[in-house]
């Protein structure tokens, strides 16, 4: 429509590479189907019928990290679970991303005792911090956002 | 997944010596790891498999990956404090986990509740078992391979978090209880509210029997599955739809009735089977049940306060402030110090929506509880998941999993 009649019969539209790159892993990205806690029931609202996170191309979780290229820690990380946290973290492919979902995963939340790791950022690098306690859907969606705004900052030197 | 220092049966054969059979230590049958990152086990549960081709020899859970020192960290909070971090142990069913917590400190320090927080406390209890059960159905089915029935339960749970945000303005950690009451009186809208869930839900729950109930492919992965005998529920502690899956009449707001569960008329359905099937046909009765204890508490809401006027142990109303001197001394003991309950211990149990969950609160005198710890039903079923799933298919494993709806956060707290 508005793009077609625009190029006419031209049919060539010039973008630079990491530009069109980017926008490519923003609409394609692939979560990794990952819940601790509270925060994994409210993720699984954000991917359910009413807050459907494929409306920003996030059709489909998937339980291997070797087929996805986002963690969303959702919960708090005990000191028994982080090992296998930064496994599933280094088994996924590049690139990768991290959004630390909620208080707990953030900083330990209301959990400042022996048994919580006092936030991911400890085990993984973590782009995104979304805080809440559990986030509501929303602000997930608005940490989702954020990223994709991240993602499309990025440049081809970066990436080497 | 691996990774941990204690590893339990990373090729290790001596460690697997006790909790294997000798056939595994010979590898006559292959010992497999499950979890605690996977889709199925509702959570971080870890399980060691024992398999004969692809059959469950035996199961081994290994719990412990949600662990959060709650029970702990209760120690060093005041009472009022730590209601705060009941809400986080059954994540989805919160609003029972303050509830029994509030139950035993009234216990304790004899507190009345008015009648209207009595009704608003069964009300909202029943509304978080339905939500519950939600949940449960949802990834139930999701795990069997019925994906669109996930997406119709949460968009019906959607409604239940819009009323609990109404009265808490938390969607699902509400800490809306509180001993001698709840937090404060319902707002307006809270009625029409639920009276449009009342008349919206049960349509719902006729729809996802027709998707499930009778379907052959759900028949076939859950008759028959997860065989548990009435005996065998007793003897492992088994409550809730877990034991009432085997046929046994036991619901603690029956036999033991709190917050007035004795003025209510509803029904308890029973199983007959004992398996995965009759577990399911029981919680989607519950939450028909439940829908009727709304009803009828909504229709015999009365009017009244809805906090104790016990000026030792709950704190005054801001309107009092300004005009009464003992009113703020009462406001400063309460919110710098707490109050002191007697010494003493108590145990108080209610029915969540996975079973039994008991709340033994020891005082010795002091602002902070001494010990706090809950039986929680979660950590019960799980020890008979190896007895369930024996000798089935490990396909099968996925929905007895599901059917006994364990939390992990209850489970490891």
């Amino acid at each position: 429509m508005g793009l077609t009649s625009k190029l006419g019969n031209m049919g060539v539209v010039t973008v630079k590479l990491e530009d069109a790159i980017n926008w490519s892993r923003t609409r394609a990205m692939w979560p990794m189907l990952f819940g601790l806690a509270c925060c994994a029931i409210e993720m699984m609202s954000t991917q359910a019928a009413v807050y459907d996170l494929s409306r920003f191309g996030m059709e489909l979780m998937r339980p291997s990290p070797r087929q996805s290229d986002l963690m969303i820690v959702a919960g708090r990380v005990t000191r028994k679970m982080a090992p296998v946290l930064r496994q599933l973290y280094d088994q996924m492919p590049d690139p990768k991303w991290v959004i630390s979902m909620g208080d707990c995963a953030s900083c330990g939340g209301v959990f400042n005792n022996y048994a919580i790791v006092q936030g991911v950022d400890e085990i993984v690098p973590v782009d995104v911090y979304v805080a809440g306690c559990p986030p509501r859907p929303e602000q997930l969606i608005h940490g989702i956002m954020m990223l994709h705004e991240r993602i499309k900052q990025e440049r081809i030197k970066d990436w080497a | 997944m691996t990774g941990s220092d204690d590893n339990l049966w990373q090729g290790d054969v001596e460690k697997l010596k006790g909790l294997v059979s000798e056939r595994a230590l010979t590898g006559e049958t292959m010992v497999l790891n499950m979890g605690p990152q996977h889709p199925s086990t509702h959570g971080v549960l870890r399980l060691l498999l024992e398999l004969d081709g692809e059959t469950v020899v035996t199961c081994v859970p290994d719990i412990g990956y949600l662990h959060t020192g709650i029970e702990k960290n209760m120690e060093s909070k005041r009472y009022e404090q730590s209601i705060v971090m009941t809400d986080r142990m059954d994540y989805l069913s919160p609003m029972g986990n303050n509830l029994v917590y509030c139950l035993a400190m009234e216990k304790l320090i004899d507190l009345d509740v008015p009648p209207r927080a009595q009704v608003i406390r069964v009300l909202l209890s029943e509304l978080t078992r339905i939500n519950s059960h939600l949940v449960w159905l949802g990834t139930h089915a999701l795990d069997i391979g019925a994906m669109s029935v996930f997406l119709y339960c949460f968009r019906e749970r959607e409604r239940l978090l819009d009323i609990f945000e109404m009265v808490s303005g938390q969607r699902m950690m509400s800490t809306y209880f509180r001993p001698g009451g709840v937090w404060r009186d319902v707002p307006a809208e809270f009625e029409p509210a639920v009276r449009d869930f009342i008349n919206y839900f049960p349509p719902r729950v006729d729809d996802y029997e027709k998707l499930l109930t009778n379907n052959p492919l759900w028949l076939d992965r859950t008759q028959g599955i997860g065989f548990i005998s009435a005996d065998d529920a007793i003897r492992y502690g088994c409550s809730g739809p877990t034991l009432r899956g085997s046929g046994v009449n036991w619901d603690i707001r029956k036999a033991l009735p709190y917050s007035g569960y004795e003025n209510f008329d509803f029904d308890v359905p029973l199983g007959q089977h004992g398996d995965v099937y009759d577990r399911y046909l029981i919680r989607i009765e519950e939450m028909r049940q439940s829908l009727r204890i709304v009803e009828q508490a909504l229709d015999k809401l009365p009017d009244g306060p809805v906090r104790s006027n016990n000026r030792k142990y709950v704190p005054p109303p801001r309107s009092e402030l300004g005009q009464s001197m003992e009113a703020v001394i009462h406001h400063f003991k309460l919110w710098t110090e707490g109050f002191r309950p007697p010494v003493g211990e108590v145990y108080q149990r209610i029915e969540s929506p996975r079973g039994e969950l008991g709340c033994y609160l020891v005082s010795d005198g002091e602002p902070k509880p001494w010990r706090v710890h809950f039986r929680t039903p979660s950590f019960i079923h799980l020890s008979v998941l190896p007895l369930m799933s024996k000798d089935h298919l490990i396909a099968d494993l996925v929905g007895i999993i599901g059917s006994v709806d364990i939390v992990l956060g209850d489970c490891d707290r």
